[in-house]
């Protein structure tokens, strides 16, 4: 009975790029960071390892006023370096800092959930900063579509 | 003159008992599908977890708003009707419903309001005020996971009549009836959508675009904004017509209020 | 409206991290939209969050417009000793609120 609509991935084969798979982390030939200059201005120069931190939002939002989003850190972490901050940003929103995660007492399991908005389609990028300074980042593309039907009840 | 009279009262009574005995079904009960079913996965994700779903809210807050004193009378809720996890239990499933007070249907925002005007003493709430969808979606989420199940006889027969004739009658400048797209389309897509059956059965509901807890009224009047229709004020007689038909159309569906939505 | 739900386990393990979820009532109203009249609605957001065990900041977010409206935070905290946790926001209308929850340490 479900054969009606079974996802999303027939509406937008269609479509140009995008090969849709939902939650998917960024695969290896995203690992490039989107150019953010509110981003390029925390790097200040620095190049963050592409390794260790997971940023996973839907490949398709239903909702752009509404995206569930995880960043994970994989541990272990002590004796080594713990993580100090987690820093979203978004490529195409009106404040590029989406949000500052920040761990004043290091804990064992890193994971953050939120749910974010999202201005239209676009890259998202999550960066972790380590005790010792160095960085983790790792990237995403959200489509955000718009809607079907305009709803005037505001 | 007499025996026309009769003649033509023995009629309508047939055809009355005719169509309440086998009332046509456009959407078969077997093939009934909640607008859960055609939501993405984040959003029956969200649905499912109390925890995580918005709309838990505005639950919470109802049960703090049935137990609170209102009113010259300084009655709650729960004053009359007791706990609402059983008295309420099943009563969001028959709603809209005929009130013989009222001589009208009316919906659970309705009748609750009625309650609280005529027998708390207290002022009316008005239609997606916080307060009002808290303590509706406290209401019908007693009735969680029970099937609707409302009655379209004696005095609802009229209003069901109204709310099926509006459901199928196209609407605004986009020329469209409800029916065109829930009930010929439903399963296609618009855009990046899947068109829903347009059941109810999920009200009041966390709309993503609301970014707030909403009524179907409110959904119903977002509905004919999308076909550039003039959408009802709010508790307009048409909207409860509607909310009537569309509850017996989706008969058996179990309820699942705070229901998430895009 | 309560003003957030908070999620913790019944009891944790002393040295284990356990889960935190909490959703927050509050528009995160951007700043951007307008209402009917097409007036601008004034920003409004949660700016900074802090979750204090026994009195100790442990997690603490700085939110922007680009959080969803009716906020959750899901993140884990190290389990020591039993006692309290503390959580506070603020907003931009400068509203300040703090909601506890009491944390059993086995």
């Amino acid at each position: 009975m479900h054969g009606r609509f079974e996802g999303r991935r027939r509406l937008l084969g269609g479509a140009a790029t995008l090969a849709l798979v939902p939650w998917l982390p960024a695969r290896a030939a995203d690992a490039e960071l989107p150019y953010i200059p509110a981003l390029a201005a925390f790097l200040a120069g620095r190049t963050p390892r592409w390794e260790r931190i997971r940023l996973e939002l839907p490949r398709l939002a239903d909702n752009g006023q509404s995206v569930p989003m995880k960043i994970t850190v994989d541990g272990p972490f002590a004796p080594g370096p713990t993580v100090r901050a987690l820093r979203l940003f978004s490529q195409r929103n009106p404040v590029p800092e989406m949000a500052v995660f920040e761990y004043p007492v290091p804990v064992e399991r890193v994971e953050v959930e939120s749910r974010v908005r999202l201005a239209g389609t676009q890259r998202i990028a999550a960066v972790a900063e380590m005790s010792d300074g160095t960085l983790c980042a790792n990237a995403v593309e959200v489509v955000v579509t718009i809607d079907a039907c305009l709803d005037g009840t505001g | 003159m007499r025996g026309a009279t009769l003649g033509a009262a023995a009629c309508a009574v047939a055809l009355c008992a005719a169509a309440a005995a086998a009332q046509e079904r456009a959407l078969p009960l077997s093939e009934l599908r909640s607008g859960i079913d055609f939501a993405g996965p984040s959003v029956r994700a969200l649905q499912a977890d109390d925890v995580a779903n918005p709309g838990m809210l505005w639950v919470e807050r109802g049960e703090k708003l049935w137990n609170e004193p209102s009113g010259t009378a300084a009655a709650s809720c729960a004053s009359c009707h007791g706990e609402a996890r059983s008295g309420m239990r099943g009563a969001a499933t028959r709603y809209p419903a005929y009130d013989a007070g009222a001589e009208a249907v009316v919906d659970l925002e309705a009748r609750i309001v009625d309650c609280r005007v005529r027998r708390q003493r207290a002022a009316a709430w008005p239609r997606e005020s916080d307060e009002l969808l808290a303590i509706t979606a406290y209401v019908a989420h007693q009735s969680r996971g029970l099937p609707l199940a409302v009655s379209i006889d004696g005095g609802a027969r009229a209003a069901f009549e109204r709310g099926r004739a509006f459901y199928y009658q196209r609407h605004g400048q986009m020329n469209l009836a409800c029916a065109h797209c829930h009930e010929q389309n439903w399963g296609k897509r618009l855009l990046a959508e899947t068109i829903s059956q347009g059941h109810g059965n999920a009200y009041p509901v966390y709309r993503l675009e609301w970014q707030n807890l909403g009524s179907l009224q409110r959904r119903l009047r977002a509905c004919l904004f999308a076909v550039r229709a003039e959408m009802p004020p709010p508790g307009a007689p048409e909207l409860t017509d509607l909310e009537l038909f569309l509850a017996w159309r989706a008969q058996g569906l179990p309820i699942e209020t705070p229901g998430v939505r895009r | 409206m309560p003003d957030a739900r908070i999620t913790i386990p019944a009891k944790v393990q002393r040295g284990a991290p356990f889960e935190v979820r909490i959703v927050i009532r509050h528009p995160m109203e951007t700043g951007y939209r307008t209402d009917e009249s097409g007036k601008p609605i004034a920003r409004n957001v949660i700016r900074t969050f802090v979750c204090r065990y026994n009195g100790e900041p442990v997690f603490s977010a700085r939110l922007s417009p680009g959080i969803a409206a009716n906020p959750y935070l899901r993140f884990f905290v190290t389990a020591r000793e039993s006692g309290e946790l503390v959580f506070e926001w603020q907003d931009d209308a400068g509203a300040s609120v703090s909601e506890r929850a009491a944390l059993t340490v086995t």
